[in-house]
């Protein structure tokens, strides 16, 4: 199963320089058009992003999570969320690391196959980086007025969590 | 966001870490742009390959049904449309280093239609749709599961395409509900 996942890639571009080839158009020349964009697009994101990056780390470094969690977890745990996933869930959307260190720390203490360690894997393969995400996208364009996108995105997010655990003893426990 | 977190060192009593993070932070927005970088330029290039070739226009077609529906107003066969058809494949197929350039393309095909330094309805939309992610194959954490010793890494895959879906239909949702209020509180 996983070497389907190393097979998509190779194939994708595969499939665009074989159609290259098929309609005779000048592939590398092409090519190093559209780098070029590419890399002007790099050099053009780079200020927003270290500003973004480096309030993300701050926060998450500053034990505010924390306190969130503890704030927040009567509440979800009526909605059945296990507590140790919570750290995981609020984590997530802010620092793929970060989040990435709770849920390895999650799935040794409790196992991989373990409930608990099934509803952090199911809550990590369902969700982003969400804030990342959004800076990269709109600090790229410069765009500071990004309107509904946060509580959008969020709501996915949230959904996404409540929906694991939901979709775990829906499909894996019963 | 700096201010809150400086006050939550305050609180905490972390302060050495704040300080701390403030400094990597700013070195890994550095890393996190560098690792873009070759990145954004492999797939802008492949993609103008894949425009003259008509790969695009292919991806377009088969996608058009559902951009008409998420992106009202972007003609499936434009460039707009071209370029988001690009970025929802890439994101379907799990392809994420290749997802966030090949994104970055379509916000700004996009972009062209709205006003400077405001994001449009339907940026809104394409920047949801890629934080809530959906991915065939979680093959990270398949990986990660497997060094855990999980004999089974892949068990999780049903339960991870319900949740994704669940979880982009709510931001969906959410998107449209939202933009449609906003718009009719501006126009009174």
């Amino acid at each position: 199963m996983d070497k389907i996942g190393s097979f998509v890639l190779p194939a994708v571009i595969a499939l665009i320089l074989g159609a290259a080839l098929f309609r005779g158009v000048k592939a590398f020349d092409l090519f190093l058009d559209g780098a070029k964009d590419g890399l002007r697009t790099a050099v053009g994101i780079l200020p927003s992003l270290i500003g973004l990056v480096t309030a993300i780390t701050m926060l998450s470094a500053s034990g505010v999570l924390d306190m969130l969690v503890q704030a927040v977890a009567p509440a979800t745990n009526l909605l059945g969320i296990p507590e140790e996933t919570l750290p995981l869930a609020l984590l997530r959307p802010l620092s793929g690391s970060g989040a990435l260190a709770v849920y390895q720390d999650i799935i040794t203490k409790n196992g991989p196959d373990s409930p608990v360690g099934l509803i952090a894997s199911t809550m990590m393969g369902s969700s982003e980086t969400t804030f990342y995400t959004i800076a990269v996208y709109f600090g790229t364009l410069k765009i500071s007025n990004i309107r509904h996108t946060l509580p959008a995105a969020l709501a996915a997010d949230f959904a996404g969590f409540v929906a694991s655990v939901f979709a775990v003893w829906l499909l894996m426990l019963r | 966001m700096l201010l809150l977190s400086i006050l939550g060192g305050l609180l905490t009593g972390r302060m050495d870490a704040v300080a701390a993070a403030a400094m990597s932070g700013a070195a890994q927005g550095v890393t996190l742009c560098l690792s873009l970088v070759g990145m954004l330029c492999l797939w802008s290039g492949l993609m103008k390959v894949a425009h003259a070739a008509g790969v695009t226009a292919l991806f377009a077609r088969a996608l058009s049904p559902l951009i008409r529906v998420l992106f009202p107003g972007v003609d499936p066969k434009g460039s707009a449309g071209e370029a988001l058809s690009m970025s929802m494949a890439a994101n379907f197929l799990g392809l994420g280093s290749a997802a966030t350039p090949l994104g970055i393309n379509a916000m700004r095909e996009l972009a062209r239609d709205a006003p400077p330094g405001v994001a449009s309805d339907n940026m809104v939309m394409l920047v949801v749709l890629n934080t809530a992610s959906i991915q065939l194959i979680p093959t990270t954490i398949a990986m990660y599961r497997q060094a855990a010793g999980s004999s089974v890494p892949f068990s999780i895959l049903p339960a991870v395409w319900l949740a994704s879906v669940l979880s982009v239909a709510a931001g969906v949702l959410c998107a449209k509900l939202l933009a449609r209020r906003k718009r009719g509180r501006a126009h009174g």
